[in-house]
C-alpha cells in the first residue's frame, strides 16, 4: 500500500512540476497535446502499480470469516457465472478495467473470504478493508449491493475459482 | 454623505423601534398555547429518530394522498393517486396511464377526501389504505409495503362521491355512497324534474381478504337525496352501516337556501350483512353499465384498464329489514360511531345541537315498529325512540366526531373553528380548544376503529390566514396536532399540509414501517419489455417505431450511444433500473420529450416515449442524483433526417452491450 502511494505521489509530483512549476501556462495546441501526453504517460505507469493488481489475501470484514474450499464444482460454476451475468456484468468485465476492476484472476489476489465479503457487504468493506477502501479511491464508483445471499456469492466464488 | 448618514438614522430608528417595545413581552391570544408546558420537547423527534405514527392525509383538491409523521408533522412522502404526478412519473409513463383511465377517457386530475386503512378485528392493520375522489366517482387501494396505488375503481351511476372510502370491520367491504343525487342510470330528462326521479347509489365494494382487489358486489339504490358521510357500525352494530344524508327536500336549485328548509334530514341504516346475503342469494338485477377498473401488477410492472360492463344493483324495498331512516338534526355531516358501537353520532352542521343515536333502541323501535311514517317506502324511525340524547349549543357548525377509548368523544366545530371535548355517555362537555382557522375534519389515529390510539388528535383546518408566512393570495391548508392523554387537550404543533386535508387516518408505526418493501426483485420482473441485464439490452426497430430496452446501474446507461434514430419517429425507452439495493433509485429524461422523467425503483422497468422533431446528437441523463458520478450518468441519441438509410447501432463502451467475452 505505502508503496502504491509514493509511486502516486512521485509521478504526481513529476507532473506538476513540468507543467506547473514555473508558473507558464499551457496555450498552443501543441503545449496542450504535449500535456496530455504526459499525463496519459503517468496515467499509464500509476495504472500498473494500482491496487488492482496487488495481492492483498486478508479475509475483509463482513459475514464470512472462514470458507473452506474443495474440488471445483461444475455445476456451483455454472450456478455462478448466471448469477454473475444477471448481477455484475454492468460493472465488470473478466478481461478488461470497466465501471470496477476486471475479475479474472482475482482469486489469485484475493482470498476467497475477501471475495464473498466484497459482494455481500461492500458498505462497511469500502470503509475499513484497506484495499477495498483504495479501490473506492481509484474506481470512485462505489460497489453496489446486490442484496445476494451467501449461497449466491458462493456460487460466483466458484465461478471465478473455474476461470483462474 | 448621504449615504452614510441614511443608514445610520435607519438604524438608530430601528433601535428606537425596539426599545419601544422590548419592555414586557405582549403574546398575541392563540398564538401562545404550545408555548406553554413542554410542547416542543413532546414533537421533537431527534435527527435519526423515527416518529411514532404514519398519518395518511389527505390531498383533496391535489387528488393525491400525503404521508407524515407524528408527533413531528415532517412530510415523508407524496402518494400519487388520482392526479399525475411528473415526480414520479405517474400518469405520464406508459405504466402508469391506464391508471387514470375511466369511463370519460383519460382524466388527469382528482379530488382525493377520505382515506381509511384496512381493519381486522375492528382494528387498523396497516395493510392497505382506501381512498376516495369526488368529482369523477373512484375508489383507490394503495399498498402500504409499496406506498404506491395498486388500484382504482370507477363507480357507476354515482356522482359526488362523497360518502365513501369507509371499510367495514374484517375489511369485507369498502363503500362508495353517492352526494349528488342523479338519474340511475343516467338519462336525458329535465333538471326541475329531479324529485322523485333521481337517486342515491351506494356502492359496497368487497375486498379480496388476500391480496385486497375490489369489485362492485353491488349498488343500492337509494333515494335521491345526498349521502354525505358514513360509518359502519362495531361490535353489537358491527352488521350495520350508516350514512348521512342532507337536501331530503330533493331541492335542485339554489341548494344553499332549498337543501336546508328541513329541520331533521336523517342518517340511513342499512344492515349490509343482510343484503350481503340477498345478493349471494341470487338476489339484486344486474343492470348494464360501463366502468373503469384499473389494477396495477407489481410483477410486470403496469397497470392495466378493465371497461367492466354491469353491475348487480338492489332496490331496497325487495329486502324488508334491511333499511331505517334515522331522523337526524339539520343537514348532518359526520356520522361516526363510537368504539364501543352502541353510540351513532350525527353532526348537525346547520343545527343547534348535535344528535347522538342508540344502536341499542334501534333495535328496539325495529322490533316494536315505532315509524314515523317512510321517505320512498324506507321506514323512519320515531325520533324518540332511536334518540340516545342530543349535546345542546356545543358550539357553531360541527362536522365530525372521532373517539378515544376512554369513553370520549371530540368533534370539530367549522363555524366557531373549535374541536370541542365531550362524554358520550353523560353527554357533557369536557374541554374546548380553539384551532385555527376553520376546522373540517380531525383524526385519532385508530379513533374510527374498536381500539383508538389515545396519544394523538390531528384537526386539519381549511384556512390559516396569519398563521404562517405569507405566500401570496394562496396560502396553506394546515393540520394542528394536540395531545388528548389528559383530561384537557393541549396544542402542540401546526404543520402546513398539501392541498386540502379533508381527512387522514393514522396508524401506530410499527404496523407498518417492518413490511415497507426496500426494492423490487429483478428475478420477478415480468415487464415485456425488461432488461435484466445489460447483455439483454437493444435496441429494436419497428416500422417508425423504435424500442430501446435500456439498464440502468450506478452510473451508466447500456446503451448509452444510439444511433438510426429519425425524425419522424416514436421512440420507447423501457428503461430497467439493475440496481438491487435498498434507496438506489435512478431517474431518466430525453431533451424535447413532451413527458415528465422517469423515476425507476431498484428492480423496476418504466417506459416513457420520445418522438424526435430536430436532427442532431441529442442528450439524455439521470434526473436522480445517484452516486459520486451522477453527473457522468448520461447518453446520446443520433437523429438523422426521416429519409436517412442509417441502420439502427446501439453501443456503451463503443461495444455492443455486454459483449462480454465469452464466458
Amino acid at each position: 500500500m505505502n508503496t502504491i502511494k509514493i509511486s502516486i505521489a512521485f509521478f504526481a509530483t513529476i507532473f506538476f512540476t513540468s507543467c506547473g512549476g514555473e508558473e507558464t501556462v499551457a496555450t498552443s495546441h501543441d503545449e496542450v497535446k504535449a500535456v496530455v501526453e504526459q499525463v496519459e504517460e503517468v496515467a499509464e505507469v500509476v495504472e500498473e502499480v494500482a491496487v488492482v493488481n496487488t495481492s492483498d489475501l486478508s479475509k475483509g470484514v463482513g459475514p464470512i470469516t472462514s470458507i473452506e474450499l474443495g474440488d471445483i464444482d461444475e455445476a456451483l460454476v455454472e450456478k455462478g457465472k448466471e448469477i454473475y451475468k444477471g448481477n455484475c456484468t454492468a460493472c465488470h468485465k473478466m478481461k478488461k478495467r470497466f465501471v470496477g476492476p476486471s475479475l479474472d484472476g482475482i482469486t489469485s489476489r484475493r482470498s476467497p473470504e475477501w471475495i464473498m465479503n466484497m459482494i455481500l457487504n461492500p458498505e462497511e468493506m469500502v470503509e475499513k478493508d484497506e484495499t477495498a477502501k483504495a479501490l473506492l479511491m481509484e474506481y470512485s464508483a462505489p460497489m453496489a449491493n446486490q442484496n445476494l445471499t451467501e449461497e449466491e456469492a458462493r456460487a460466483i466464488l466458484e465461478f471465478f475459482r473455474s476461470r483462474n | 454623505m448621504k449615504l452614510i448618514f441614511k443608514p445610520f438614522f435607519a438604524i438608530a430608528a430601528v433601535s428606537l423601534l425596539l426599545a419601544s417595545c422590548g419592555g414586557p413581552t405582549t403574546k398575541k391570544s392563540g398564538n401562545s398555547g404550545a408555548l406553554s408546558g413542554n410542547a416542543a420537547e413532546k414533537v421533537y423527534v431527534a435527527p435519526g429518530e423515527h416518529d411514532s405514527h404514519y398519518a395518511f392525509i389527505s390531498g383533496g383538491f391535489s387528488g393525491q394522498l400525503s404521508v407524515y409523521g407524528l408527533p413531528s408533522g415532517r412530510l415523508f412522502r407524496v402518494i400519487p393517486v388520482f392526479s399525475q404526478d411528473p415526480e414520479k412519473g405517474y400518469g405520464y409513463s406508459e405504466e402508469t396511464k391506464p391508471m387514470l383511465m375511466t369511463s370519460h377517457g383519460f382524466i388527469p386530475w382528482g379530488d382525493s377526501h377520505h382515506p381509511d386503512i384496512s381493519q381486522t378485528n375492528g382494528s387498523v392493520d396497516g395493510r392497505w389504505v382506501f381512498i376516495n375522489e369526488n368529482n369523477t366517482p373512484r375508489i383507490a387501494r394503495i399498498s402500504l409495503e409499496t406506498f404506491e396505488t395498486e388500484e382504482i375503481i370507477e363507480i357507476p351511476n354515482s356522482a359526488g362521491n362523497h360518502s365513501s372510502s369507509y371499510v367495514t370491520e374484517n375489511s369485507e367491504y369498502v363503500v362508495a355512497g353517492t352526494r349528488f343525487a342523479v338519474p340511475f342510470p343516467q338519462r336525458d330528462m329535465p333538471i326541475n324534474e329531479m324529485k322523485g326521479n333521481f337517486s342515491g347509489a351506494l356502492s359496497f365494494l368487497k375486498i379480496d381478504p388476500e391480496h385486497g382487489n375490489m369489485n362492485i358486489d353491488f349498488q343500492i339504490k337509494m333515494p335521491g337525496f345526498n349521502y354525505d358521510k358514513a360509518h359502519p357500525g362495531r361490535n353489537a352494530s358491527s352488521d350495520w352501516f350508516f350514512f348521512t344524508t342532507y337536501n331530503t327536500e330533493e331541492a335542485h336549485t339554489l341548494m344553499e337556501v332549498n337543501s336546508s328548509q328541513n329541520d331533521k334530514d336523517y342518517i340511513a341504516a342499512i344492515n349490509w350483512k343482510k343484503v350481503s346475503e340477498y345478493v349471494a342469494n341470487g338476489g339484486g338485477e344486474m343492470q348494464a353499465a360501463n366502468y373503469a377498473h384499473n389494477t396495477w401488477d407489481n410483477d410486470a410492472h403496469q397497470a392495466t384498464t378493465v371497461m367492466e360492463k354491469e353491475v348487480l344493483v338492489v332496490n331496497p324495498m325487495d329486502i324488508p329489514g334491511a333499511f331505517y331512516f334515522l331522523p337526524t338534526a339539520k343537514s348532518p355531516h359526520g356520522c361516526d360511531v363510537d368504539p364501543s358501537g352502541e353510540y351513532i353520532v350525527g353532526s348537525g352542521k346547520l343545527a343547534a345541537t348535535m344528535t347522538i343515536h342508540s344502536f341499542s333502541k334501534m333495535l328496539k323501535a325495529i322490533e316494536d315498529k315505532a315509524f314515523d311514517g317512510d321517505a320512498y317506502g324506507i321506514p323512519i324511525i320515531n325520533f324518540e325512540a332511536v334518540s340516545y340524547g342530543t349535546l345542546d349549543q356545543p358550539g357553531l357548525g360541527p362536522l365530525h366526531t372521532e373517539f378515544d377509548s376512554r369513553g370520549n368523544a371530540y368533534t370539530t366545530f367549522f363555524i366557531s373553528s373549535e374541536v370541542v371535548k365531550w362524554n358520550i355517555k353523560d353527554l357533557k362537555i369536557i374541554d374546548r380548544h380553539s384551532v385555527y382557522y376553520s376546522v373540517g375534519h380531525l383524526m385519532i389515529p385508530g379513533g374510527n376503529s374498536r381500539t383508538p390510539d389515545d396519544k394523538y388528535l390531528v384537526a386539519m383546518n381549511k384556512i390559516t390566514k396569519d398563521r404562517y408566512l405569507p405566500t401570496g393570495p394562496e396560502v396553506c391548508q394546515s393540520a394542528q396536532l394536540f395531545d388528548i392523554s389528559g383530561e384537557k387537550m393541549e396544542l402542540l404543533l401546526d404543520f402546513p399540509t398539501i392541498g386540502e386535508p379533508h381527512y387522514a387516518a393514522g396508524i401506530a408505526a410499527e404496523k407498518i414501517k417492518d413490511k415497507s418493501a426496500k426494492l423490487f426483485n429483478l428475478e420477478d420482473n415480468t415487464h415485456p419489455y425488461a432488461a435484466k441485464s445489460e447483455a439483454e439490452s437493444k435496441v429494436v426497430r419497428k416500422g417508425n417505431e423504435v424500442h430501446i430496452y435500456m439498464t440502468m446501474i450506478r452510473s451508466h446507461f447500456a446503451p448509452d450511444n444510439i444511433e438510426g434514430v429519425k425524425v419522424g419517429d416514436k421512440v420507447f425507452f423501457h428503461v430497467t433500473n439493475l440496481e438491487q439495493d435498498y434507496d438506489v433509485p435512478h431517474g431518466i429524461s430525453m431533451i424535447g420529450a413532451n413527458t415528465s422523467e422517469l423515476l425507476i425503483m431498484p428492480g423496476r422497468t418504466t417506459t416513457f416515449t420520445w418522438e424526435p422533431k430536430q436532427v442532431g446528437v441529442w442528450p439524455f441523463y439521470c434526473t436522480d442524483f445517484c452516486s459520486a458520478l451522477h453527473q457522468e450518468m448520461q447518453g446520446y441519441v443520433r437523429v438523422s433526417p426521416a429519409n436517412s438509410n442509417l441502420p439502427i447501432t446501439y453501443t456503451l463502451d463503443d461495444e455492443v452491450p455486454g459483449a462480454e467475452e465469452e464466458l
